[in-house]
């Protein structure tokens, strides 16, 4: 059987794996003690930069970015520069860095503080989604003062001529929060609207310093990757696709969970681990990396690796490893027009094609569910989409498209079914 | 115009503040608008993003338009507790529907609308709340509860009207 919990979660069945003793006592903190103590300092951001670069860690917001190549964009200038970290969970279908707040703070503690020295950044920023507030922001706040109270964050820190200060920051509810750039503008207490790139955050980002952005499960991998080596991260996954993801399986699943799993693993091995399909029902659909990325009907994805270049392959996406099961019997219009409705209502409106045509959208799928739909209505949300999709400043606007394109094409005969009936659906 | 944010607040304000650069206080408008709403039983007014802009010292024109923008503020009377339903796909496919309309009914309101009492606010939530492995949830003044069964969400409305 595949090996599960191996990076992040090891320390999973601790009941007290979010305290700092439990984190240290499974040899949490060395890493960042060791790099401290260093007296060649451009030596070690340099060999830092490289053993990232040689785990094959991949950016686990969705993109995929090599993280080792995102940190070494970073420039040197001799001011202030930051790391921040995305905590603004939030692509529907996904909850493993809610777990990872909850369960191992202070992986992403120490992985912060390292990226940090790495790149450059003596100032860190944790923005964490607002909804968060009451659930695990007063954890990651009593973990942020252990770790000063340790005297692993501040001022000179365990002696060392290194300082780096780590703040957790809230949102406020806005899914394009998630979009770095939006992330950016929110941290200066503005709406989040994302900004035209280039420039990239790398060199104008927080304040118009040089900033870089990444996801919080990419950065509470790096300390395992320093402590047991990048070989030993690499060993688990695939060639292209090396290390573990956290795979967010929900639906029609029996164990819905956040499973720590080597890329690559099968599809059906993934099901099996999640206790297989509710009512042991066929799988109709499956949305392998959260609502942004394309559906993929049963016979697709049960071929399918989880890994990046496979569900390329098949035509959608790794996107945040969020597993969304449908079981045989869902309305595959229902679904669109509610993922639809998501976007239509987070879109910040910067652009039009997006403001105006993800409204369109939904309109038209809830005309259609409403037993209202036209026969050109088909052709009219994939023109639709089609306009939107590459003529955004930021990938939201694709976002929207693709779950349209995707959906029509694979289904195409039940939104057919559905308009010539008047809106009964053809999957009940 | 008279400051009148109570103590508590202007020191979470600073506390903060001092996260920020010198001369980015900006970046404290929204955890300071949090705390004003929290202390203003779930809303905000004018009157209070008016002394958040003066405090913060910045153009009221920046609380007002962040104040607008983000799903987690209110700018009109609602009721004291927040029901928010998670109804994104994963929750969707577990039943978050059927939560709903027996949240609308058994407190005759839609959702979007307050109780006539002033003690609930069913919130209009179009986010996924990030707790799909535990679908269907719902946050009850931002205390998440998970695998929602109807009883569960029978009892959580008992503990409310206390």
């Amino acid at each position: 059987m595949t090996e599960i919990n191996k990076v992040i979660f090891a320390n999973h069945d601790d009941v007290d794996s979010a305290s700092i003793e439990c984190y240290i006592k499974n040899g949490g903190y060395s890493a960042w003690k060791k790099i401290v103590a260093t007296a060649e300092l451009a030596k070690t951001r340099e060999s830092i930069i490289n053993q990232v670069k040689a785990s094959g860690l991949r950016g686990r917001g969705g993109a995929g970015f090599p993280t080792g190549l995102k940190w070494s964009f970073m420039p040197n200038t001799g001011n202030q520069q930051y790391i921040v970290c995305n905590s603004d969970e939030s692509e529907p279908g996904t909850c493993h860095d809610r777990e990872i707040l909850q369960r191992n703070p202070h992986a992403l503690i120490e992985g912060m503080a390292i990226a940090g020295f790495a790149i450059n950044a003596t100032v860190g920023y944790n923005y964490v989604r607002g909804e968060f507030i009451e659930d695990c922001y007063p954890q990651i706040e009593k973990a942020l003062k252990e770790a000063y109270e340790y005297g692993f964050l501040g001022k000179n820190i365990l002696d060392s001529v290194i300082s780096f200060d780590l703040y957790n920051y809230l949102g406020a509810g806005a899914y394009i929060c998630g979009e770095e750039t939006g992330l950016l503008e929110s941290l200066e207490g503005k709406q989040g609207k994302p900004r035209f790139k280039p420039p990239f955050p790398a060199n104008y980002g927080l304040y118009g310093a040089p900033t870089t952005v990444n996801n919080t499960q990419t950065l509470a991998t790096i300390p395992k990757i320093m402590t047991n080596g990048p070989e030993w991260y690499s060993s688990m996954g695939t060639k292209q696709s090396p290390g573990t993801i956290i795979f967010s399986v929900s639906g029609h699943i029996k164990k819905p969970g956040n499973y720590e799993l080597p890329l690559g693993i099968s599809f059906s091995d993934l099901i099996k681990i999640s206790g297989g399909v509710i009512d042991d029902k066929n799988i109709k659909a499956v949305i392998p990396g959260g609502s942004s990325t394309k559906v993929l009907p049963a016979d697709v994805i049960l071929k399918c690796n989880m890994d990046y270049e496979s569900l390329e392959q098949a035509g959608s996406s790794l996107g945040t490893g969020a597993v969304v099961v449908m079981a045989e019997g869902t309305c595959m219009v229902e679904i669109l027009k509610r993922i639809s409705r998501f976007y239509y209502a987070e879109s910040c409106g910067q652009c039009t094609p997006c403001r105006e045509g993800t409204g369109w959208l939904y309109r038209i799928l809830d005309r259609i569910t409403n037993g209202q739909g036209n026969e050109t209505d088909i052709n009219l949300l994939l023109d639709i989409a089609n306009r939107i999709e590459g003529n955004t400043i930021c990938a939201f606007g694709d976002a929207s498209a693709w779950p349209v394109q995707s959906f029509l094409h694979h289904f195409f005969d039940e939104f057919e079914y559905m308009i010539k009936n008047k809106g009964k659906s053809k999957a009940a | 115009m008279e400051n009148t944010l109570p103590k508590n607040i202007t020191e979470t304000i600073d506390q903060w503040m001092s996260k920020f650069p010198q001369g980015k206080q900006r970046s404290a408008i929204i955890a300071a608008l949090h705390a004003v709403q929290k202390h203003n039983d779930g809303f905000l007014t004018n009157n209070l993003m008016d002394q958040v802009a003066e405090y913060i010292n910045v153009p009221k024109m920046n609380i007002y338009e962040v104040a607008t923008f983000y799903s987690m503020f209110q700018t009109q009377p609602v009721g004291r507790h927040e029901i928010a339903v998670c109804n994104n796909i994963s929750c969707m496919l577990r039943g978050s529907n059927e939560i709903i309309d027996h949240l609308e009914k058994k407190l005759n309101i839609r959702i979007g609308q307050s109780t006539s009492d002033g003690n609930i606010f069913l919130k209009k939530e179009e986010e996924c709340l990030a707790a799909c492995t535990g679908a269907p949830m719902m946050m009850v003044d931002h205390v998440y509860i998970e695998n929602l069964t109807i009883e569960k969400v029978d009892q959580t409305l008992e503990r409310l009207k206390k």
